[in-house]
């Protein structure tokens, strides 16, 4: 703990910290452009230069290791003319284009432009000139502006681990490029737009759209896939224009995915924006709520609760499923389900369906097994923390199920459940690695339980997880890693069959036996809706896609930024969502709609307000008594013996950029997909 | 003037052969085993006693750099000695001659410091354009291995040394310790941040030490003749002898070896045959490659040349490459074209010098035709200053210092081209209306 006096303050800092940090912890800001404290340093900037006394010239702080004794000063003459004079330097070769720059209102270079710049420039010659270049559907380039402080390459090789930028040439001739052009083909690439200090990179989708000061910032949470990654959601005038990622340690640090931050485009289109009913043309028309609402009670009413349904989509919040619940216990139907993917989590086990090492647990794991999941596109923020991981110190990553890039060495160990069951046997060398680690760590994908034989992998798990001491006093390294943002919420809310209930499978083969009059589909879009026979389909949901083609009734609902809903992600951490914007047109919060129904039925929920319903939700698990932390959950048993299948495991997500109905319907994942499928064809035709 | 039988490099001249024989003649390779046995620490105290400062250009006192290396290695890393033969600087061509003529004073020397220091391996990393000079390197380490001269148990000592060469690219900038070691891992050549320094961490994470190739060289020696015999040239704390590159406006232009603080004008009018046309029509020396400021002829007059005394007039003994320019030189064109060179050189990676190097030069090419302000005269060396001791590595400093002495001694020079220029503008100015 090295002791040092910045400006004559005295401070002790942390064993490794740099002369930055401790002027920080002084209260003393210091200027910077390389220096980024999640990335390497890099020291090239020359912004942070302070004076060490006894040195014979300034040094760069960021770099500087604080040592015990050192005498600092951060606000001498001689600091002052370094900073000025790097100042100036940055600026000669940078253009005078704010007025046409986005990054104009939340620039570094503006800022400390302020503080250490000159109002006239002594630089009379020619400004250099730097062709832009071409990185995708995502990221706009303007390499004029561009300070060579290098971030975004540290961000591609560290964080990303894709080894896709660089700089080329020297001096003042060298540029930040791809050197071949090509499109970025991290799911994390965006962040360089946030990491840039300068306009050299911004968002393509955002260009030219809004100044930083017009916007309404909403603090929220992601939904487009289970990592719950905390965002802001930035609006103006009723339309969502950008998301930006919020620090948050414990989940997503503060990188958010490409498609975190760019789906949001599609929120714009293809909405449910008023009630429809399908009329006797057979056709959907659009209806007033008084209508849809007569009509689903006129339904409702009419057939006994066990030939009801209801079936929860991947982003449902948890308020609307807990007034779902409420009503179809209260019309007698046990057909809940909220498993549309038909894996076979047991809903009677927290602990079986949770990531429960948590996502910061990362940091501590000392040997990895990979089971039918591909975290890359699956959880990009919780695969970075595992590059993040094994950068560190080149962590054993064993992976059974498909083979993909994961940015990381990986071994591959086998593709099915009989590789797992070997190792759960300790008859794979691998299995040693994991029980002689400390905190050895499991994560089960989607893709080793969305299938018939789900529940005897799901055993053969924990059986692994017991025999290999995955699970120990302090420690429990097994962990389930969801693809759905309203998956975890939906079993802790007990959104499952209740006894002689039928799962989506049960369901839909009711539906072709005609057991099954009623279906209510709360959002759910990835049920196979040609299987649902005569049934009459309830579809509550903000977008038209899979699941209101084939409905009888359409209830629009709120998207995730149009209202204040509680997720958990797959860790078992509720948070909350907030409202940005309001739901377009007539539609409506969902737990309203919900409400509003039960009244019709005669079958009134018990809550008026927002704080009634999470009253409730805190009464069926603990978990939403403790919004933003985690509440660990006992070991159990869970899954079913018997025997397994050989049919090698496969990841749930076939393109990352498309995997619900917002990432459909935006045109940004759309390009996104278009370019990566370019790439593929273009690499294949080279060899052709 | 330095005697025969006091010469280190007794075929700088290339008179005989580069060979072992020839070399063992000349007596380099003579009980080597012995000076071994004597010991690490003894090693690193007759280098420490001989005062034997670093020849690749900061002068830093070579034995107590070698003292920086750990004396255990607990973690298992083993230390390397890197020997710097990456010389780039203009007006230098020393290293070059010792590896085409006697390239076993390197190899030997290589072998001692690897001993003095600890060092398991040594890595000669080598300009790419010394195509010659680096056959014949690499002619004289294969000779030693043959000869079980290196490699494993050297000389019969029971020392492992193993000696490789590698080859650069041709980057200036890889003369730079740190940026040498990373273009020496592979990577592009850009100087690291110190700290850490290479003693701590350098090459692949290594105890490090980089020398020059001549300060090496002179290390056999300096051990079978004792150190008092190499602290006998000299003043004190510049000890020893030098080899010196007299080029430019001089009759004899030259590679010479003498001894420390030998007055300027003496070694040139001794060696390289004066200056052309006359002490009288000398104009100014750079006397420490292109990075050190120029000096004008008072200071010529009576300058020693060592270290302390070319600090003392605001210059430096950098490489000992002597440049001599006369009357018929146009100094500003000269220092233009050095700022060209570092702008050219520059790895980009931090800002002063990567964008205050392009300013500079453009700013120089303007003042060689006169075509700027006289206050552009301030803001030049004002520019130049915001670049010195701001950078990461030295480069920067040795862009910035040939524009400062240009400013100190020929500011005269400067004033009068731009006012030439203007009263020129302004007749054709007239001569249009």
């Amino acid at each position: 703990m090295p002791k040092l006096t910045v400006n004559g303050i005295q401070v002790e800092v942390p064993a490794g910290a740099t002369v930055l940090q401790a002027c920080e912890a002084a209260g003393f800001e210091i200027p910077r452009f390389c220096y980024h404290e999640r990335l390497s340093i890099a020291g090239n900037c020359r912004m942070c230069l302070v004076e060490q006394e006894k040195a014979p010239k300034p040094i760069a702080s960021c770099a500087m290791p604080a040592a015990d004794n050192m005498v600092i000063r951060t606000d001498t003459p001689v600091v002052r003319k370094a900073r000025k004079g790097v100042m100036e330097f940055l600026l000669i070769n940078h253009p005078l284009d704010c007025p046409i720059c986005d990054q104009g209102g939340e620039c570094d270079l503006q800022d400390q432009a302020m503080a250490y710049g000159f109002d006239r420039s002594r630089y009379q010659e020619n400004k250099r000139a730097v062709p832009d270049k071409e990185l995708g559907p995502l990221v706009k380039t303007s390499m004029n502006r561009c300070i060579h402080c290098t971030r975004c390459v540290r961000f591609a090789s560290e964080v990303a681990g894709v080894e896709e930028l660089g700089a080329v040439f020297r001096g003042e001739h060298m540029e930040i490029s791809t050197y071949v052009e090509k499109t970025l083909t991290s799911e994390l690439s965006a962040n360089i737009v946030d990491l840039c200090p300068v306009g050299a990179l911004t968002s393509k989708p955002y260009a030219f759209v809004a100044r930083p000061w017009e916007l309404r910032k909403t603090e929220s949470v992601d939904v487009l896939d289970a990592v719950g990654s905390n965002i802001r959601v930035d609006s103006r005038s009723g339309e969502v224009l950008r998301v930006l990622p919020r620090v948050n340690e414990f989940v997503n640090e503060e990188w958010i995915s490409d498609k975190t931050r760019f789906a949001i485009d599609g929120l714009k289109r293809q909405r449910l924006d008023r009630p429809y009913l399908r009329g006797a043309d057979g056709k959907l028309a659009p209806a007033t709520w008084s209508d849809a609402l007569a009509a689903v009670a006129a339904k409702l009413g009419s057939v006994p609760g066990s030939r009801i349904a209801a079936i929860a989509g991947d982003q449902a919040d948890c308020e609307a499923l807990t007034a779902l619940k409420d009503l179809m216990t209260a019309l007698g139907s046990p057909h809940l389900d909220c498993r549309q993917d038909g894996a076979r989590l047991d809903p009677s086990a927290p602990v079986g369906w949770r990531f429960n090492s948590t996502i910061a647990g990362i940091d501590s794991c000392d040997a990895l097994l990979l089971v039918g999941t591909n975290p890359r596109w699956e959880a990009p923020i919780i695969n970075a923390r595992i590059r993040k991981r094994w950068l560190s110190s080149r962590l054993p990553v064993g992976v059974i199920g498909p083979q993909h890039d994961l940015t990381y060495k990986s071994e591959y160990l086998g593709a099915g459940p009989q590789t797992l069951a070997d190792l759960a046997d300790g008859r794979h060398p691998f299995a040693e690695t994991l029980r002689s680690a400390k905190a050895p760590m499991i994560i089960v994908g989607q893709g080793a339980l969305a299938r018939a034989d789900g529940a005897q992998v799901l055993a053969l798990a924990r059986r692994a997880a017991e025999a290999l001491g995955i699970v120990r006093d302090g420690w429990n390294g097994f962990n389930v890693l969801h693809v759905a943002a309203g998956r975890v919420g939906g079993l802790e809310l007990g959104f499952a069959p209740a006894a002689g209930g039928r799962d989506v499978a049960g369901i839909l083969a009711g539906c072709a036996a005609g057991e099954i009059d009623v279906v209510w589909l709360q959002g759910a879009d990835e049920v196979d809706t040609s299987r649902l026979g005569k049934a009459f389909v309830i579809y509550q949901g903000h977008h038209g896609d899979r699941g209101a083609h084939r409905a009888d009734v359409i209830l629009p609902g709120a998207a995730y930024t149009e209202k204040n809903a509680t997720y958990v992600n797959t860790e078992g951490r509720a948070q909350r969502g907030r409202i940005a914007i309001f739901p377009p047109g007539d539609a409506r919060e969902d737990w309203k709609i919900l409400r509003a129904l039960s009244d019709r039925l005669g079958k009134r929920l018990p809550y008026d307000t927002l704080a009634q319903v999470r009253a409730r939700m805190a009464e069926i698990s603990p978990v939403f008594a403790q919004i933003d932390s985690v509440v660990p959950a006992p070991w159990a048993g869970f899954g079913a013996a018997g025997p397994v299948d050989t049919t090698p495991f496969r990841s749930p997500v076939s393109n990352f950029h498309m995997t619900c109905a917002i990432s459909r319907a935006s045109a940004t994942m759309a390009e996104c997909t278009a370019a990566r499928q370019a790439a593929l064809d273009a690499r294949t035709g080279t060899h052709a | 003037m330095l005697q025969d039988k006091d010469r280190i490099f007794t075929n700088l001249y290339g008179l005989q052969g580069p060979d072992l024989r020839s070399a063992m003649a000349r007596g380099d390779w003579d009980r080597t085993r012995d000076l071994i046995a004597k010991g690490r620490d003894w090693i690193v105290n007759q280098v420490k006693e001989s005062g034997l400062r670093g020849r690749g250009g900061a002068g830093f006192p070579t034995g107590m750099k070698w003292s920086f290396m750990p004396k255990a290695n607990p973690d298992g890393r083993p230390s390397y000695l890197v020997v710097n033969a990456d010389e780039s600087e203009p007006g230098t061509c020393k290293d070059r001659e010792i590896l085409r003529h006697d390239p076993h004073k390197l190899v030997e020397g290589c072998l001692l410091a690897g001993v003095g220091m600890g060092a398991r391996a040594g890595y000669i990393y080598i300009r790419g354009e010394f195509y010659n000079e680096a056959s014949a390197i690499q002619r004289a380490i294969d000779e030693a291995y043959e000869a079980g001269l290196v490699g494993n148990n050297a000389c019969g000592s029971g020392y492992d040394f193993d000696l490789y060469l590698h080859r650069g690219a041709g980057a200036y900038i890889c003369g730079e310790e740190t940026a040498l070691l990373e273009s020496l891992e592979g990577r592009k050549g850009q100087p690291r941040l110190k700290p850490p320094f290479p003693a701590a961490c350098g090459l692949y994470g290594c105890p490090t030490t980089i020398n020059n190739v001549e300060t090496i060289s002179v290390v056999p020696t300096i051990l079978r003749r004792g150190a008092t015999w190499f602290a006998g040239f000299g003043r004190p704390k510049n000890a020893g002898t030098k080899l010196f590159c007299i080029s430019g406006h001089v009759n004899r232009p030259c590679n010479v070896e003498e001894s420390m603080s030998i007055p300027l004008k003496e070694l040139i009018e001794k060696h390289a045959g004066g200056v052309r046309g006359g002490w009288d029509n000398l104009l100014g020396i750079i006397p420490g490659g292109s990075s050190v400021p120029v000096l004008p002829r008072s200071i010529c007059d009576t300058v020693l040349m060592d270290f302390d005394a070319l600090r003392e007039v605001r210059s430096g003994l950098g490489t000992a490459a002597v440049i001599v320019m006369d009357k018929s030189t146009d100094i500003v064109k000269a220092i233009a074209r050095l700022s060209k060179f570092y702008m050219h050189e520059s790895c980009g990676q931090c800002t002063p010098c990567r964008e205050g190097t392009g300013w500079m030069w453009r700013v120089m090419t303007r003042m060689v035709e006169g075509r700027a302000e006289l206050d552009e005269i301030d803001t030049l060396e004002d520019v130049s200053k915001q670049i010195e001791g701001h950078t990461i590595c030295a480069l920067g400093d040795a862009a910035a210092w040939p524009i400062q002495g240009l400013i100190r001694h020929f500011r005269p020079e400067l004033e009068r081209r731009i006012g030439e220029y203007k009263q020129r503008a302004g007749r054709s100015a007239l001569a249009a209306e």
